[in-house]
């Protein structure tokens, strides 16, 4: 039984030249150039957020208190993220999934008030169209909320993955890791957004 | 000359440096908590000539908080670190140059349109 372990641990073992795992590698590069896209999304949105021509002003349209609790549902699902990977790490499938459905269920959460919210602004007279402004806002936090919903798609094949068996293992745990980084860093981009765009006063 | 290979790390040797559930409670508690606190500054009419700086900090705070404990950063090769921390001196070196060239070359926020 021992031998078999051994035997299975030293198929698992992958060499590199940096002695780091070159898939993590390649997701923090990833993220990085996430940096860059959300980055410029941002730079572009303060630059034009008095811009608003006939339409709303931040000021008068955005609902700090409703856009307050979106931001805490999607803080809790980095906690609930982090411990679905614990959870793999000891070995553990069924706390695994569970916190991988608790972390698609509050990411569906957040849509859910993220779609509310555009529905809300374009009643009031807030559109793609309405202004600059209207345009900066509507492609950052859209294009935010379309990274959440890839993050949902993805946690919940990583819960039929781990139904199917396929996450055992001692490797069974990176797919869950490398996922995990993508939503916390979709949650560190909301941490900033929910600061610059909503919080902070405009003109 | 191919550089010598090392084996990567296994999951088990990472788990005994990650903090327990329990730190990773506390921490989104603390997230929370200074998440409540910006909130209420917004509300606060006397912090309004100090708000941008308090809300910055207090959103880098949150944003190290993840990136370390919940990212891992702190315990993982530095070399991860560096690919974020480049990754975000780009972003707002891009922010940098996007401010020069629109109030510098421009005059203004709004770009100036012309018929051609």
């Amino acid at each position: 039984m021992a031998a078999h372990e051994a035997a299975v641990a030293a198929h698992d073992d992958h060499q590199t030249s940096t002695g780091l795992d070159n898939t993590k590698l390649a997701m923090w590069a990833f993220l990085g150039s996430e940096c860059l896209f959300f980055g410029s999304m941002i730079s572009t949105y303060l630059l034009y957020r008095n811009n608003v021509l006939d339409g709303p002003t931040p000021h008068e349209i955005y609902d700090i208190p409703y856009t307050s609790v979106s931001s805490f549902v999607l803080l809790m699902s980095s906690l609930t993220m982090v411990l679905a990977l614990n959870a793999i790490q000891r070995r553990d499938q069924r706390a695994l999934r569970s916190w991988l459905l608790a972390t698609a269920f509050l990411g569906l959460c957040f849509i859910g008030g993220q779609i509310y919210e555009f529905t809300t602004f374009v009643h009031e007279g807030l559109t793609m169209s309405t202004s600059t402004f209207g345009s900066s806002f509507f492609v950052l936090t859209g294009f935010h909320g379309a990274h959440v919903t890839v993050g949902i798609l993805m946690l919940l094949t990583l819960y039929g993955l781990s139904l199917a068996g396929k996450l055992e293992g001692p490797e069974g745990a990176r797919p869950v890791e490398f996922i995990g980084l993508y939503w916390h860093f979709v949650d560190i981009v909301w941490i900033v957004i929910f600061t610059v765009v909503y919080l902070v006063p405009t003109e | 000359m191919d550089a010598p290979l090392h084996p990567a790390p296994r999951e088990h040797e990472e788990l005994e440096h990650h903090p327990s559930p329990r730190k990773y409670v506390a921490i989104a508690v603390i997230l929370a908590i200074v998440t409540a606190i910006e909130v209420a500054i917004y509300y606060i009419p006397a912090l309004f000539d100090f708000i941008v700086p308090l809300l910055l900090a207090f959103a880098v705070i949150k944003f190290i908080f993840v990136a370390l404990y919940f990212m891992h950063l702190k315990f993982d090769s530095k070399v991860f670190r560096r690919f974020f921390l480049i990754g975000i001196f780009l972003a707002l070196a891009i922010f940098g140059v996007v401010l020069a060239i629109f109030f510098l070359a421009q005059n203004g926020p709004a770009p100036v349109l012309t018929d051609r």
